[in-house]
């Protein structure tokens, strides 16, 4: 299988031939298969925005190539146009952006731009509407009477609309409580199974990549150290402590478990894999008793 | 005992064009200890940020009181007063750094409340020395870490010299490192200088360092107690739209399979220490 989205070599050098000249990627190898779900993980300032700003084409490479299912989006301007609706992007608070007057409108944004009918429009606004959980009744409203977490979700619903081939998110779940923040996580799911869509998560929490992606990437000051199953970069633990990143809760306990010299496996990073682990322990012990 | 803030029945609506009035707070008795280290947790919507805003009079209720040291919050003349005990931090730090160098916000506030010019500089310079930001005095604010800029607002305020700082969401936007920079200048304040903090947070590791957790539900005060004694309550908290610090529900999991797990086990070395005993 050929990658969905690419990067080559990527370069992004900000305020280039000036004193506050940055080199936010250098030579970035990055792929995502189609139907991957990926978690991008870094620090604040260590370059996962720019990156994830050039999949859809909203920076431009200072070198190297992205490509989207094989081709150069950059290669004519119909083309990074029509990139733009196969790759979504959901920015960071994405419920400031809201502007129509009523929840339909807003989510029919996307897909209207795209030029589809209006039949096509209506199926798509109220697909993503119930992908985000709003149920029709919500739709004629107003999104400035809903609450943060269903302006949220209104936002991503208007990306979703557009039925996009690759989903990114930036902190999709930032300043929600854990039950607005587990429905997000679920519909971004449903999303990705249903549609068989490649979904890129950029999230702070270790247990949220750890429970939700496939792969990890980690990005360091414009790198690419790691990138691999959950289990396989969570193994890094003192690297990533040292990039300010940790590892999940679970992680650490086991981690702490072993060095009290228990034997119990070291590739544990959620409360079901513990769990798992523990009770198989306990077995194991009753056993040799 | 010495309450830095008590409220009594406190009750707030918001008054809305068609005059039909949520109710937002429903009739809340609470008193705060000073020098304790109070977390404030409750779903979007519960009332808490609500709730913070009535502390230093940015609100004011609807009906019953709310007190800061004694005084009434509708008392006007006593307003200055009250936000000069009573320091808050929101939850995006570029909407509260006012101004271009790093020492000169944290100088705006005694500025404003006419303290003479030396004094505002040892205030200032043991505020950013507090919060571990004085090599960045003269930096510009704009190109600090989330991190950095939280603990230079944190700063802002206390060179106030408030007796409680309340943080609503101080974190939400801030990676793990500068979630973890700001939640240990939060408790070295109330630690080492016994300065009050009510922290309003998501994040069930930070409530779990609190002396003291609240929890809100609908406008009223659902839990009350030791984070160990309410994060016990696991079933209780999910109900609420909450969840419980990882190695707790890791314990819950345990005892739902059978074993015999205490539930008291907030972080990771506690865990460690509990797990190492079912297992040897």
């Amino acid at each position: 299988m050929d990658p969905i989205i690419e990067t080559r070599q990527l370069t992004h050098v900000y305020s280039e031939g000036t004193p506050f000249r940055h080199v936010a990627l250098e030579g970035v190898d990055f792929s995502a298969m189609p139907g991957e779900y990926i978690a991008v993980i870094g620090r604040t300032g260590s370059g996962k925005s720019t990156l994830i700003q050039h999949l859809n084409g909203l920076l431009k490479p200072t070198s190297g190539e992205v490509l989207f299912d094989g081709g150069d989006i950059w290669s004519s301007k119909e083309r990074t146009h029509q990139v733009r609706f196969q790759v979504g992007l959901v920015f960071q608070y994405p419920e400031y952006q809201l502007f129509e007057e009523t929840v339909y409108q807003d989510i029919s944004f996307g897909p209207k731009n795209m030029g589809l009918d209006k039949e096509e429009i209506d199926r798509r606004v109220r697909q993503a509407a119930r992908f985000v959980g709003l149920d029709d009744g919500v739709l004629d409203k107003s999104p400035f009477d809903l609450s943060g977490g269903q302006k949220r979700r209104v936002a991503i619903a208007g990306v979703i609309a557009m039925e996009p081939q690759v989903l990114i998110l930036d902190e999709p779940t930032a300043g929600l409580d854990p039950s607005g923040a587990a429905q997000i996580l679920e519909n971004i799911r449903a999303y990705h199974q249903e549609k068989n869509a490649c979904v890129i998560l950029v999230s702070h929490s270790m247990e949220e990549v750890a429970r939700e992606a496939e792969r990890l990437v980690v990005i360091d000051h414009g790198h690419i150290p790691f990138s691999g199953p959950p289990a396989d970069v969570f193994a890094h633990g003192p690297e990533l402590e040292k990039m300010g990143l940790g590892v999940p809760a679970m992680t650490r306990v086991f981690a702490r478990l072993r060095a009290m010299g228990v034997d119990v496996p070291a590739s544990v990073y959620t409360v079901e894999q513990a769990r798992d682990a523990v009770l198989s322990a306990l077995a194991k012990r009753g056993g040799e008793r | 005992m010495n309450d830095i803030i008590r409220t009594e029945n406190l009750t707030f609506r918001y008054t809305t064009e068609e005059g039909a009035a949520p109710t937002v707070l429903d009739g809340l008795d609470l008193s705060i200890e000073a020098g304790s280290f109070v977390a404030v947790l409750g779903h979007n919507g519960s009332g808490k940020s609500t709730l913070a805003k009535h502390f230093n009079a940015i609100l004011l209720p609807s009906g019953g009181k709310v007190y800061v040291d004694g005084m009434d919050t509708v008392d006007e003349s006593r307003l200055l007063d009250i936000r000069r005990q009573i320091g808050m931090v929101f939850q995006n730090p570029d909407n509260q750094i006012v101004a271009s160098v790093v020492e000169e916000d944290v100088a705006f506030a005694p500025e404003n409340l006419g303290v003479p010019s030396e004094e505002i500089r040892t205030l200032v310079d043991d505020a950013l020395k507090t919060v571990g930001m004085d090599q960045f005095a003269r930096h510009a604010p704009h190109l600090l870490s989330g991190g950095q800029k939280q603990r230079v607002a944190i700063a802002g305020v206390l060179a106030m010299r408030p007796r409680c700082i309340v943080l609503d969401e101080p974190t939400a936007m801030l990676d793990p490192v500068g979630r973890a920079e700001v939640l240990s200048t939060v408790k070295k304040l109330n630690r080492e200088r016994g300065v009050t903090v009510v922290l309003i947070t998501h994040h069930m590791d930070e409530a779990a360092q609190a002396d003291r957790l609240i929890v809100m539900h609908d406008g009223k005060i659902v839990r009350d107690g030791s984070p160990k004694e309410v994060f016990r309550d696991v079933e209780g908290l999910r109900a609420l739209g909450l969840e419980v610090p990882q190695p707790v529900a890791l314990m819950y999991e345990l005892r739902r399979s059978g074993v015999d797990a205490p539930l008291d086990t907030l972080d990771a070395d506690e865990c460690a220490a509990a797990l190492s005993k079912l297992l040897s």
